[in-house]
């Protein structure tokens, strides 16, 4: 394979610049978003301590000092605990946990939502009635206290299983809104020229219709990672999950069973809050920047205010005709947007 | 009033479900912590007890699952739950019937001023485009990847404490009996503040966002440009024309996400100890109490049923296209 491909280059040596090009454009627009560029940084930085974390952690995070509940200094960075554990060394640490559990049950559920979602939008008929009355019922039944009823039962749940368990039972909201794109893509006329040419069903999903729905299927996949560590963390809180694996949720559940609150220990539980609200924000402006990557109309602000020729300045509003107040002299001039008419998806 | 009683039917198909969960999740599990918790219990509880605990949980091996499945509902519909080891030996049904109130109180009305409120800024927000409200969305996304239990947590710490108007934990004064007089119903306001307004904070960003994108869409309308160019009063345009038909779409999302603020809410209720359904699921997790933890999820499961009705009867008086029929 390598022979013949090395001769094509050889013929045409400037092809594949300029077949780069457009793409790398392409691909930094959504980084240049700011919005997801900051989202992409701090996932980033998240993923790294996840990874490193143990090994940089100052302490054992569950090796006992006589240091108890100092508050922060140079040596414990976030204070220590009731038995002078490093709460510095157990967000570290634990911050592992969050993530492997985050991302696994994002890609659990999104696998099944694109698998139930698509499926059931293509196929139609008594499949989608069947697939869709599924999902909708997942969606209705209130996520938490199930995860929590089954997460109980279950002897011991380590980080696996309950990243399966947030995977299995949160992918409904995913497979309702890849239904109903695929449903609106399914008739058209791309779709039927591939079917009139005699393409297998398999390939229209899989070649025509799922690169359409990268954006959904990414800003849900998202979407079910900011809930999957939320619910983690919840079940941690309470005492479900675990408590010899660190992970943010455990350090707040010692923290409250061992009135942090009543003792002033605010440096217990406040990194590990401030932990999980960063990670979540930085994942919701990553939606954020994929929603606004696929409906321009959202994106905020930009240029609003225009100057026009003599000086005077007008806001402009998508949707609505600038209006000029004529206090200055000369013909008052209307500016006019036009808008492309771009069907994006507002969930 | 097709549309209702599809809703209706879909309704009872979900209840029916959740029921049949419920069912199932003891029965796949293996190991049967309830045995242990009945042997505990020995010679305290009547026969009877012991039952109906067995038909909830299938510890009744020769039986096959078809008739315990038959059993199985006819004592759910009998409102038997089972005896609760928390509460020993208080059944089930009382313990949730004394705790839903404080629930429906508390969620009730702080979800629908979260609803009230979140899309009435949303409104503002989309219609005044790239002005400082603009500004308000990195805040409240901020507010809303917070955990409703830090939060509270937060609010406790920096609020409540001695001598502050807030109390930190309780549903109201502890010397007082449950009265609907004034110094009672005063003190449970009281109790309920903070965590209402927890509540409130982390959950009305949602429906800023969503009311926010709704309004941008459809700002871009041909008839919100027609009714500009009748000359209407700006007010008049963004409230009915915009914003009125961006809400619907908002409100069917209010039904689904009932859900997900549901579970938030149990969780303010662990923190501020309110004596709600929240803090009972709290309390059966602690103890491993299994009849308790499966009376809360059914219980919790169709009071969003109904309110999912509701919230569909509403959608029936805002859009008229789906009174068409009827």
């Amino acid at each position: 394979m390598s022979a013949p491909t090395s001769t094509i280059t050889a013929v045409t040596p400037d092809g594949p610049e300029v077949e780069v090009a457009p793409v790398k454009r392409r691909r930094l627009r959504f980084v240049a978003n700011p919005k997801a560029a900051t989202g992409l940084i701090v996932l980033g930085f998240f993923c790294l301590i996840a990874i490193i974390g143990p090994w940089i952690a100052p302490y054992d995070p569950s090796g006992r000092s006589s240091d108890l509940i100092q508050p922060p200094s140079g040596k414990h960075w976030f204070g220590t605990t009731h038995l002078g554990q490093d709460i510095f060394s157990q967000v570290l640490v634990g911050t592992r946990g969050v993530m492997f559990v985050g991302l696994l049950a994002g890609i659990v559920a999104t696998a099944l939502s694109v698998l139930i979602g698509v499926s059931s939008g293509f196929l139609g008929g008594a499949a989608d009635e069947g697939l869709s009355a599924l999902s909708n019922v997942f969606l209705v039944i209130p996520a938490l206290p199930l995860i929590i009823i089954v997460a109980s039962t279950i002897p011991g749940a380590g980080d696996l299983m309950v990243a399966l368990v947030i995977g299995l039972t949160s992918w409904a909201w995913g497979a309702r809104v890849l239904r109903a794109q695929t449903l609106s893509l399914r008739r058209r006329d791309y779709v039927e020229a591939a079917r009139a040419t005699g393409e297998s069903t398999w390939r229209i999903i899989t070649v025509e219709i799922l690169p359409n729905l990268t954006a959904i299927i990414a800003s849900g996949f998202v979407g079910t990672v900011i809930f999957a560590v939320m619910s983690e963390i919840t079940l941690a809180f309470i005492g479900i999950s675990t408590i010899s694996e660190w992970n943010w949720g455990t350090i707040l559940f010692w923290a409250q069973s061992q009135q942090a609150l009543a003792q002033g220990a605010w440096w217990w539980f406040v990194p590990a809050g401030l932990a999980i609200a960063v990670l979540g924000t930085a994942l919701s402006l990553i939606n954020f920047g994929i929603d606004e990557f696929v409906s321009p109309r959202l994106r905020s602000s930009g240029h609003t205010r225009v100057k026009t020729k003599d000086g005077r300045t007008v806001r402009m509003r998508v949707g609505f005709t600038p209006v000029l107040t004529t206090t200055g002299k000369g013909a008052p001039v209307t500016p006019v947007v036009r808008v492309d008419e771009v069907k994006g998806t507002v969930q | 009033m097709k549309f209702l009683l599809q809703r209706l039917a879909f309704y009872l198909f979900t209840a029916w479900a959740a029921i049949t969960i419920n069912f199932f999740i003891p029965r796949l599990i293996p190991g049967d912590p309830v045995t242990s918790l009945i042997n505990k219990f020995q010679g305290q509880m009547s026969t009877e007890a012991i039952n109906s605990l067995y038909v909830l949980f299938g510890l009744d091996k020769d039986a096959s699952m078809w008739s315990q499945y038959i059993d199985y509902w006819g004592q759910v519909f009998r409102g038997d739950l089972g005896l609760s080891f928390t509460f020993f030996p208080t059944p089930v049904s009382e313990i949730l019937g004394q705790s839903l109130p404080w629930t429906i109180a508390l969620v009730g009305i702080t979800t629908f001023a979260s609803f009230m409120i979140g899309t009435g800024l949303g409104v503002l927000a989309g219609w005044r485009r790239g002005s400082w409200l603009d500004g308000l969305l990195p805040v409240t996304t901020f507010l809303s990847s917070i955990p409703y239990f830090w939060l509270g947590l937060i609010a406790i710490t920096l609020l409540a404490g001695q001598g502050s108007f807030f109390p930190s934990s309780g549903g109201y004064e502890p010397g007082l009996v449950p009265a609907w007089d004034s110094e009672f119903i005063g003190s449970a306001v009281r109790h309920s503040l903070l965590p209402a307004i927890t509540i409130l904070i982390s959950s009305v960003s949602g429906w800023i966002l969503s009311m926010r994108n709704m309004m941008v869409t459809v700002a871009s309308e041909d008839y919100i440009t027609v009714a500009h160019a009748k000359g209407l009063s700006e007010r008049r345009v963004m409230l009915s024309y915009a914003a009125r038909n961006a809400l619907l779409p908002n409100v069917s999302g209010f039904a689904l996400s009932l859900g997900f603020i549901v579970g938030g809410t149990l969780l303010v209720e662990i923190v501020f100890s309110y004596p709600g359904i929240g803090y009972n699921l709290f309390q059966a997790v602690g103890a491993k109490d299994y009849p308790l933890m499966q009376g809360v999820f059914l219980v919790i499961t169709i009071s969003v049923l109904v309110a999912n009705l509701i919230a569909d009867v509403a959608y029936l008086l805002l859009d008229p296209r789906t009174r068409k029929e009827g």
